[in-house]
Formats: structure tokens, sequence, C-alpha cells
């Protein structure tokens, strides 16, 4: 099944509904910032499934990042079953838009979307982290399908979707690049010479998502290297810069489809989106404690019954 | 006495109770600076990982937060070295030496500044982490850097020795950490020399020269295998630059085999260290490198991997049993 809007083509349908996995209902119309309450509740569905498959991959790994996922669960959300060009069951297609993440760490979170999207087998899931799984704490573009570029050395990122962007350009292909960054991310200094060469390259085409969730591993991230004013540094660097709510899927989506249609727009596209670190479950809520962590059994039954009731706080 | 503790022993079990190689940072340095040394502390937004938050505490004024920014923290401590304190910097050993390479070249080696870089977590001791926080290339690199001294401690013991002694070494170090989990293999203390290796017996038919992390599993293989009535010894290669080259030409002077073991990739590094003295000398025994092959390691926990690599004790064995057969 296909659906053209405008010039963009987008393909749907794909393997029959699996146990927990919905399959991609596509037809959107680009054109179109608003959405309607079906597609609402769609991405928030997802990003509830998106929580709950990051918690039972960790119940695997026994360690995990849980909070950096939960962060940026509705930003995954809404890029996949949105946002982004993408055919399912074709992870290679040249044509698709490009996402690549500075925050490697939270890939836990990103894997069953990919798995979701019949990019790799679900059971592979299973196996997250074990011996000579493809599946790690960090996307591997090698070992995992639809994983666009490999990272966990943060800070690399946006430069690799500068080149990805670049290479558009030249090939004359219209996808688009997402990057999604953290704050603490903010610190490495090859960010910004990736924001310099952007805007100086007047890449319109790449779109950076920031995840402001607040917190890096040492606690506050303006405590432990403040780089606020973040959207005054951003514009200074040339970069068109909106703010969004990282949790309203609505704030989100329509911030994404606005930039990504733009065709006016010659600056590349950045994106504050304003988080809460451990969204979801209120005892990991910015606690800084939580940036790497196990949820016992009781504590994860606690978790699940949360994000089940859509509570955050 | 640079004698292996008895794994019988009351004093080794209380130790490992305490598997205090990375606490050992924070506690040597706050030591240090108590006894008038101008130490300073930095480290990139792992101060929990490294335990540097320990030293932090104590010494508030003399710990930089550098955040994410591993390249601007080495270059950073070059410049503190300039004003006469000594910087001790610390990160995962994979950014350590590898994003901050050439800050280690330029500001730090080339410009002889003693600092002191500690590449924590090395090897593939984080486990699931990956090849992006596997550091297997790390001794290859550091040791080809002129004038940088480079170290892997194989216990806590034998890391706050080799930290005591570098306020003494005029160049700058680079000490290569695991998970900070490592068994003890020497007591309190331990003596510790730059570039005196601690031979712990050579045997007539395998001499193992074991490094950092490896030489307590290669420790147990060797007693394993002796038990077994096999002749095998065991060097203690704990500086990998300047290498102990007299130790090395007398291991390969008695033994057929020269066995080294690291938790590295066998090129470069340890084993591209003995290999060049043994061939430069001549030497008659037969070198195996034991270590990572040429790629990029798995994912799983770190046991599983020794296990898959045969970088545990049992793995040692195997490999030592192999080239007895
Ligand atoms: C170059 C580099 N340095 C250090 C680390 C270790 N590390 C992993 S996550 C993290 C904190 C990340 O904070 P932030 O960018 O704010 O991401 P969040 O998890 O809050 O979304 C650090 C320092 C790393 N992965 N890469
Ligand atoms: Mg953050």
């Amino acid at each position: 099944m296909a659906a053209e809007a405008g010039d963009r083509a987008y393909e749907g349908a794909g393997p029959p509904f699996i146990l927990g996995y919905h399959p991609l209902e596509h037809g959107r119309n680009s054109m179109n910032t608003t959405l309607t309450q079906d597609e609402i509740t769609r991405l928030e569905e997802r990003a509830r499934f998106i929580r709950l498959e990051t918690i039972r991959l960790i119940s695997i790994a026994k360690v995990g990042h849980y909070s950096s996922a939960f962060s940026a669960a509705e930003i995954f959300a809404t890029l996949y079953y949105d946002t982004m060009r993408i055919r399912r069951d074709e992870p290679a297609w040249i044509d698709r838009d490009r996402f690549l993440m500075g925050k490697g760490h939270a890939a836990v979170a990103l894997f069953p979307v990919l798995a979701d999207l019949g990019f790799f087998p679900k059971a592979w899931l299973d196996q997250y982290t074990r011996l000579g799984s493809p599946l790690g704490d960090h996307p591997d573009m090698r070992k995992v399908p639809g994983v666009d570029f490999s990272s966990g050395s943060i800070g690399h990122a946006l430069s690799a979707g500068l080149g990805m962007a670049l290479g558009a350009r030249i090939l004359k292909r219209d996808f688009r690049t997402f990057v999604m960054l953290g704050d603490g991310e903010m610190q490495e200094g090859q960010v910004w010479e990736a924001a310099l060469a952007a805007a100086n390259h007047g890449l319109s085409r790449l779109i950076a998502i920031i995840d402001r969730n607040g917190f890096q591993l040492d606690g506050r991230v303006d405590d432990t290297m403040a780089i606020e004013p973040l959207r005054e540094k951003w514009e200074a660097f040339g970069w068109d810069v909106s703010d969004v709510d990282g949790h309203d899927v609505v704030s989100v989506a329509e911030c994404l489809r606005r930039l990504r249609d733009d065709e006016r727009r010659a600056k590349p596209a950045c994106v504050i989106a304003h988080t809460i670190k451990g969204k979801g479950v209120s005892y990991m809520e910015t606690e800084p404690g939580w940036h790497l962590g196990y949820l016992a059994p009781a504590d994860e039954a606690r978790a699940i019954e949360e994000i089940m009731a859509g509570a955050a706080r | 006495m640079n004698r292996p503790l008895d794994p019988g022993s009351w004093q080794y079990r209380e130790l490992n109770s305490r598997a205090p190689t990375l606490s050992t940072l924070s506690d040597t340095l706050i030591a240090l600076a108590e006894e008038g040394h101008p130490i300073v502390a930095g480290s990139a937004d792992l101060q929990y990982s490294n335990g540097l938050v320990g030293f932090a505490r104590r010494y508030p004024e003399r710990f930089i937060q550098f955040g994410i920014s591993e390249q601007n923290m080495v270059s950073a401590a070059a410049g503190l070295a300039t004003t006469g304190l000594m910087p001790f910097v610390a990160t995962f050993a994979s950014f350590l030496a590898l994003l901050c390479c050439e800050q280690i070249r330029m500001d730090v080696a080339y410009c002889a500044q003693p600092v002191r870089l500690i590449g924590h977590h090395a090897g593939i001791s984080l486990g699931f982490y990956g090849t992006s926080h596997h550091a297997t290339e790390d001794l290859a690199i550091m040791r080809s850097i002129a004038d940088l001294t480079v170290v892997a401690p194989a216990d806590g013991a034998q890391f706050a020795a080799a930290i005591r002694a570098s306020v003494h070494h005029p160049q700058p170090i680079y000490f290569r950490i695991g998970r900070g989990h490592d068994p003890v293999v020497y007591d309190q203390d331990t003596p510790f020399a730059f570039g005196e290796a601690i031979t712990h017996g050579i045997g007539d038919e395998i001499t193992i020269i074991a490094t950092g992390s490896s030489v307590h599993p290669a420790l147990e293989a060797t007693r394993a295998l002796q038990a077994g009535g096999k002749s095998v010894g065991l060097i203690d290669m704990h500086t990998i630059k300047p290498l102990d080259e007299k130790a090395v030409l007398a291991a390969a002077d008695r033994s057929r085999i020269i066995l080294t073991v690291e938790e590295h990739t066998i090129l470069g590094g340890l084993g591209g260290a003995v290999a060049e003295v043994m061939a430069e000398h001549g030497a008659r025994a037969r070198l195996v490198r034991h270590g990572i092959k040429d790629e990029f390691s798995l994912i799983a926990p770190p046991t599983h991997l020794y296990r898959h690599y045969r970088l545990d004790a049992q793995g040692i064995e195997e490999v030592a049993r192999a080239l007895l057969a």
C-alpha cells in the first residue's frame, strides 16, 4: 500500500500484527501539520510501547539507561511513526530519511521500533546484550538493519549527519537527516564544529533534536558544565531554533512536520525538546542516580503500572 | 615484597571483598594531597565511574569537572601542569587514548607536561556497551607516542604504588585500568618501579607475560598448570613502556615458549612490544600472542566476553595447554 503525499511517497502495510507490535499505518498528508485525534492517540500509544519495551530489554541486560530512553520516548515515536519517510521492511531504502543518535546510550528505545518496522526479526530483541547479539547498549550500523549510523562516543553524530545531508545535496536526493543529541552532549566541541559547518553550507534538510532533559551522568547539566543560553547559542551559530514540549506528541510532531516540509527555510533546524529525564516513572524522574540502573522485579512492576496509567506524576 | 598473595590466605579474601582498583585512585590522590603534593584531578562527566567523586568531595577546589569534553580536559591538564600542579585526569580508556590521541601527543607528551592520564574501563571490560566503549587499541597507540610512559597495573595495590611512584616520575604517564573489580594479586605494601617487571618465575616450557587485568587470570592459569606438573612461569609486565627488555630476554633464553596475554588487540600492544624485543635480539623461544585478534570485539556481559576470548583463567590455561600438546 503506497500513499502519495506531496512529493514525498510513503509506504505502509507489512507483516501481520505480532504480539505487542502494531503494524504501521501510513498515509499522511505532509502539507498538513495538524494531528488528528487518532494520530495523537497512536503516537502516545507508541511512546508507551517504547517505554515498556525498554524495561523489558533492560531486564534482560540487567543494567541500562532507562531514564535516557524515557526522556526521548515521544521523540522516537514521533520520528518513526509520523515524521520520517521510511519503508517498512526496507531498512536500506536509499531515499529513506536518516536518523542518527549522538546519545547512542538510548538505543534500547530504538531497537523495538526498528523491529516493529520489520527491519529485523523481533526475536533478536530477546537476545539483547547476549554474546554475539547485534543489539547492545549502543546502536551499531554494521549489525543492526535500520541503524543509519553507529554511535556510543558522544559528540560525533551531528558531524556524521552533516555528511549525510551534504551527500544528499550532491546526489540530488531529498531525504531529511534527523540527529538526536543529548543536552550533556552540547559540551563536546565537535558538536559545535558540525553546527558551524551545517549553517555554513545552508543544510536546511538537517534537523537536530536536543533532548533537553537537564541531566547527564554526574548530575544536573548546568551544575556539571553550563550550556545555557542554549537557544541563543544555536541561533548565533546560524540555525533555525524551535522549542517544544518533548513529551507532548502534538508539540513534537507538528514542529517536526513543519521543519521537514518547509522548503523555504535556508538554515539547518534545531529543536530544543524540553523533557524530563526518566519521564513516565515517578521515582526515576530527574533522579540523577537513574542514568544507569536496574529495576528489581517489584520496582519493575510499579514502573510498568505507572507507564500503563500514563501517569507521570 | 612482590610475591602474589596466596588465594587461601585471609588477606586475599579480605582484600578481595573490597576489590579496590578504582577507589584506589581517589584514596591515593587524597593521601598525596594531604602530604602536600600539588595534586589536581579532572573528570569528564564520569566522576562516579572512576571514583574521583571522593577526591572532589575532599578537595572541591582541586577538582575540575570538565563535562563531556575529553579533548578539552586533556589539553587543559597540560596547561595546568605548566603552572607546577600535578594533574590526574580520568575517563574511559576508549575516549582518553583514542578520542584524545592528538591532545596527548601534542599537548602532553610533546610539550613534556607531567600529566597523569587514567584510562579506566579499558579492554573489553565494558561488555555490552560495545566497540565504542571497548579500548583494545590503547596500548598500541599510547606506546607509539614518544616520551609517554605506559602502565597497566594488575590490581589496586599495584595501582596505588604506581600512583605514588608517579610523583617522582618526570614524564607524562598513561595508566590503563580495568573495571575496577580486579581480584587482588598483591598485598597493600607492594613495591613498584616503572619499567621493572615482576617475574613470578620462569618456566622451562612456557613463560606467560601478562599485563594489567590479565595478570590475575594468568596467575591462576599458571598455578593450575604448575599443579599439573608443567614448568610454567609468569611475568607481570605492568609497564608497557619502557618495556623491561631484560626480563623478556631472560625468560626467552630459558623458556621454550613465551605467551603474552593482554586484554587488547594482539597488534602493537604487549605482544607487539615483546615481539620486537625478541626478534631484535634473536631470541630462540617461540612467541605466541594471546589477546583479541584483529577484529572489533563482540557484545556481551564482560564475563561472557572473557570466556569467549579465552582471557579468563580457564581460557589462558586452555591456550597454554594447547601449546604444550
Ligand atoms: C565521548 C563520550 N564521553 C563520555 C561518555 C559516557 N557517557 C555516557 S552517557 C553520558 C551522559 C550523557 O548525558 P546527555 O548527553 O545529557 O544524555 P542523556 O542521557 O541525559 O539523554 C556520558 C558522559 C560517552 N558515551 N561518550
Ligand atoms: Mg541529558
